[in-house]
């Protein structure tokens, strides 16, 4: 049945979730805030070195993430072996989880470059890093309710050649 | 500089590259027919790559840093996947007498070989061949010598060429490494690529104006993106093939 390769395949129905979620919100930051509305910068004065070799690694590996984690999204359907509300958990803490480095380390720690310019940044950065709460903690709850349905997790390899 | 001469002599190997390529094609057609698509591969391949070496755009890099690096994408990224994915190791293997074709497996097999077409070597030679030329005098110096000139070039392109085939197995490769290693070693040669990026935007090379560093350096940084995301799609499409689910023999009772 597709319970059982679903319980078997537990760790990259939550690994395809997490990548994608990852390199999505990678994706809409640079696709919105870069390019359509022009708020973030591509280089920022106060931007320090850690900061662009953080980014750059992010970067690098967004695409790596958004593209992977279909690949693996695609393996758990051929192999009836994908369980949505996992993946989607996956998904969410993903997201927040990237949103909310972006929003602190990235952004405040290593000023790589500010949400916007020349207004009060506060309610911005407010809204930036609630929002990624809230995905990591409905991320975290739906991956905890799925958990507790499968029982033990079993540990599968989401890269293996196998 | 004379820059007749640098075309001549970057350009002429390309142009043979792509006779002897048709020349495999007619002579290994007797028994299969090689698919045509590669033969269309390859002919883009040397196509982008005669254009970043000769004609408007390689003149114009001559003092303009944005045509530099279009003509830097072209030669040292899209021109090698392309390449790449015309097989022409496979064609020269098929179009070889038997003899020969074992003397060249031999040759591939080899030590040295293997050392080479580890991805990390690869990356070294094109990420690292980068950051020096734009992070040293030597993009100044470049402009300056002939000789320098078209050593950087072929340079850029066989580096570009070897980590493309030593991410993506389009061609028999006898030293393989698993989509794990290749695909680590991928994401931070990307990074390497994205970084120097930024760091050209901040840090123009010697002798290049402020604002053509900052033109120059986002097209380095998306034009990379969208080339880097075919070799990544790829990666992962040949993984996706080879961890085809089959059936266990236990199940077959």
């Amino acid at each position: 049945m597709a319970n059982g390769a679903r319980n078997s395949y537990y760790s990259r129905n939550l690994w395809s979730g997490f990548l994608f979620g990852l390199g999505l919100v990678v994706f809409f930051d640079e696709s919105v805030f870069h390019q359509l509305l022009n708020w973030h910068h591509f280089y920022d004065k106060s931007t320090t070195e850690i900061g662009i070799v953080s980014d750059g690694f992010f970067h690098a590996f967004s695409w790596f993430a958004t593209i992977g984690g279909l690949f693996m999204y695609a393996d758990l359907r051929r192999r009836q072996a994908l369980w949505k509300t996992r993946w989607w958990g996956g998904v969410l803490l993903g997201m927040g989880a990237f949103q909310l480095y972006d929003g602190t380390v990235q952004h405040k720690l290593m000023q790589l470059h500010q949400i916007r310019y020349n207004v009060d940044i506060l309610p911005y950065d407010l809204v930036w890093n609630i929002t990624a709460i809230l995905m990591v903690i409905t991320g975290s709850i739906i991956l905890l309710k799925t958990r507790r349905q499968a029982g033990t997790g079993g540990v599968t390899n989401p890269l293996s050649n196998e | 500089m004379n820059n007749t001469i640098v075309a001549f002599v970057l350009g002429v190997p390309f142009v043979l590259l792509f006779g002897f390529y048709m020349l495999a094609v007619y002579l290994s057609n007797h028994h299969r027919r090689w698919p045509l698509y590669r033969s269309v591969l390859w002919t883009a391949g040397v196509s982008f790559s005669i254009l970043s070496v000769a004609g408007p755009i390689a003149e114009r890099a001559h003092t303009d840093f944005t045509a530099h690096m279009l003509g830097h994408l072209f030669l040292g990224m899209l021109a090698p996947l392309l390449m790449a994915l015309a097989a022409p190791m496979s064609l020269l293997l098929r179009t070889l007498p038997v003899k020969g074709a074992r003397r060249l497996t031999r040759l591939l097999r080899s030590k040295p070989v293997g050392v080479l077409s580890n991805p990390v070597t690869a990356t070294i030679l094109n990420i690292g061949g980068l950051w020096l030329l734009y992070t040293t005098d030597l993009y100044m110096m470049m402009h300056h010598s002939i000789i320098l000139h078209v050593f950087i070039h072929i340079h850029v392109f066989l580096a570009g060429y070897l980590f493309t085939i030593s991410m993506i197995y389009i061609d028999p490769i006898p030293h393989r490494f698993s989509y794990r290693y290749r695909a680590i070693v991928l994401v931070i040669a990307l990074a390497g690529h994205g970084i120097l990026s930024k760091f050209i935007y901040a840090n123009p090379p010697s002798g290049v104006p402020a604002d053509q560093a900052q033109a120059g350096s986002r097209l380095m940084y998306y034009g990379g993106d969208m080339i880097d995301v075919v070799i990544i799609f790829l990666l992962f499409l040949y993984w996706y093939q080879a961890a085809r689910p089959r059936k266990r023999a236990a199940q077959v009772t």
